[in-house]
Formats: structure tokens, sequence, C-alpha cells
């Protein structure tokens, strides 16, 4: 597989490293000299010193080829987001996937059609939540551009749904249980479930319909 | 959107041909550049939602992206043009080649470098002396 990474930051170069080691080929590119400096001594010519943004440097890079993959992870959302249009729009690159830096700017990604982005801090705060559930209700995983959520609630004592069979269990128009969590072992539900105290629920659900099945379940 | 140089004159002017123009720039000190004005101000970035909104981007009639990364402007132009529907959006972008591949993509841009590309070209092949190799 051919994969150009844009950004030569801790995360593009680690990057760069663990794909070289599984057996792909890898342009790097870097715009800052010290930096593209270190990474030249390191990785010789998979590094390449230059704007990821400039189309010209893109095709100094093989983006005509195209790459299988375009990873655009400088730390600039803006710059991302350009790196990301103009592989996926002008070179037809078939998969391109994009660092969000400021969990903010992830609408912009969005709007502009980047479908596949990862933003560490979103991911972290995703992990603390689940450490620490403020509302009761965790968010496991986002399908943002299918339309699905998958989340995890809390059943605690006198909850709505605590000692119900999931058959009677109204929830809201696009949400459905899917798997109860008890003792650390997760069973797929049945109409004959019960839900007991203590339990871990997990959920698909449309979004916008969180706070409603939040209710529902969790009171 | 950019307050600089280029923003501000193109401030000043619509603003003296009547538009209810705002001004956004990151440094306070940009509305310096305006003069006495009468306008809106938001200090703030084009790329933070709340800072367009409170520009005025739902209920405005056009934009000109004007700040000093070609990016942002490519990204803010687009955010204006999708989000809250502008269909008068024009942005500044320095490299020729950026300009032209969003502006084969629906986004207008402006590049100074191109314009001054073809300016100078054009007073050379406007000036009578002959260039060297042709005849007459």
């Amino acid at each position: 597989m051919y994969a150009l990474v844009a950004g030569g930051g801790k995360v593009g170069a680690n990057v760069t490293r663990s794909l070289l080691r599984m057996g792909h080929e890898v342009t790097l590119v870097e715009q800052r000299r010290d930096r593209f400096e270190q990474l030249e001594a390191e990785l010789g010519p998979t590094a390449l010193l230059g704007d990821a943004t400039e189309i010209h440097i893109l095709e100094l890079a093989g983006i005509a080829r195209p790459p299988e993959i375009v990873l655009a992870v400088t730390g600039d959302d803006e710059d991302n987001i350009v790196i990301s249009q103009i592989a996926k729009e002008g070179y037809a690159v078939p998969k391109a996937i994009a660092r969000v830096n400021d969990p903010r700017n992830q609408q912009h990604f969005d709007l502009l059609g980047i479908t596949q982005t990862v933003c560490a801090t979103s991911g972290l705060l995703g992990l603390v939540e689940h450490e620490v559930p403020e509302h009761g209700l965790v968010k496991l995983l986002e399908l943002r551009s299918e339309g699905l959520e998958v989340v995890e609630l809390l059943v605690k004592g006198g909850a709505p749904v605590a000692g119900k069979r999931v058959a009677g269990i109204s929830l809201p128009e696009g949400a459905t249980l899917v798997s109860v969590m008890r003792n650390g072992v997760a069973e797929l539900v049945r109409a004959d479930t019960v839900v007991r105290p203590g339990d871990q629920v997990i959920a698909v659900l449309k979004p916008g319909v969180e706070e409603q099945l939040r209710r529902a379940v969790v009171g | 959107m950019g307050c600089g140089r280029v923003g501000s004159s193109v401030a000043k002017d619509l603003a003296a041909e009547g538009w209810d123009v705002t001004c956004v720039d990151e440094d306070e000190g940009a509305l310096a550049r305006l003069g006495e004005w009468r306008g809106g101000f938001v200090v703030g970035h084009g790329m933070d939602l709340d800072v367009l909104e409170r520009a005025g981007a739902a209920s405005a009639d056009a934009a000109v992206v004007a700040t000093d990364g070609d990016n942002s402007n490519i990204v803010i132009g687009q955010v204006l043009q999708r989000r809250y529907g502008l269909s008068c959006v024009v942005a500044r972008i320095l490299d020729p080649k950026r300009a032209a591949f969003f502006g084969s993509r629906g986004l207008r841009t402006v590049c100074p470098t191109q314009t001054a590309i073809s300016t100078l070209s054009d007073v050379v092949r406007s000036c009578s002396a002959v260039p060297v190799g042709t005849d007459g």
C-alpha cells in the first residue's frame, strides 16, 4: 500500500514508522526544516520537506498516483481539512483520514465531507466520561455519517427499567437495547431478559434521542 | 473576516457606499485600521462558530474572507457558504494553485499573486521593445 502522511510531528512520525515496519510505502511531508532534517536523518527519502497544503508539494509526494490512503495529521485543523479535500476531491484518493486538533472544529470537518476523523481530545474525554458517567449515559461509538450511535447506560436501583422485562420497556422511537452487562459478562438482550439494578445496558440509537433514552432507562 | 490592509479597506469602501459592515479579527488593535468606524467589530477567529454568529453570518448578504492564512480563508469561506447558505462569499487566496482548485469547486476566490503575475507579464508584453531573437 502507498500512504501519504502530511505532518511530521509525534503523530505523523510514529504512524509513518509503524506503516514502514508493516512493509508499506510511505511519504511523510513536513514543512518545518528542523523537524524535517531529523526525520530525513532517520527515514531517508521517505521524508519530504514542504507545505502539504500546496498542490505542488502534494504532487511531488505522489498524490497523483494516487495513494491508497492520505493521513492529514498536522497540528493545524484548517491545513488538515484542505489537505483532505484536495486529496479526495482533486485526486480521487479513496481514503483520507484527518486529525482533529480542536474538538470544536469537528463540525467543520463533517460539513466539508471529511467523514473519517480522529480526535485525541474527544477520545480522551470519552474515556474519562466512561469512568465517571455524569448523566448515566456514555457514548461508546459514534458513526456520524451513518447516523448511528452506540451508548452505555448504568441502571441504578429505582431506575424506570429496573426489574422490568425488556419486552415491557417503552423506549423512544429510534432506540433499541442490544446488550446487558452483568458482573462483567455481556449478554445479548432477548424479549424476556430482565434488567436489574447495577446492570450496564448497551443501546443502539439514532442521534438526537440520547436524552429521551436516558430518561426512559435511568430516569 | 480578517481586518488587515485588504479587509479593512474593503470594509471602509463598502461602508461608505451604505453597506452595514461588521469586521472580524483576532486582534482588537485591527480596529484602528478602520479609522472612525460606525460598523460592527467582533474579536475572534473565523473558525469559531460563535464568532461567526455574533458577526451576523446567518443574516449576511455577502462575506469577504481575507485573513492572513490561505487555508483559514478556504475553510471559513466554505463554512459560510454551506452552513449559512451565503451565496456571495469571496475568499482571498495567495497561492494560485489552491485558488484555482477551490475556485473550480464553487468557492469564489481572488488571488492577488495571480493578478500580479498577469499584470507584470502584460506590462512587459505591451512595451514597444521587441523580445530578443525576434525579427522586425
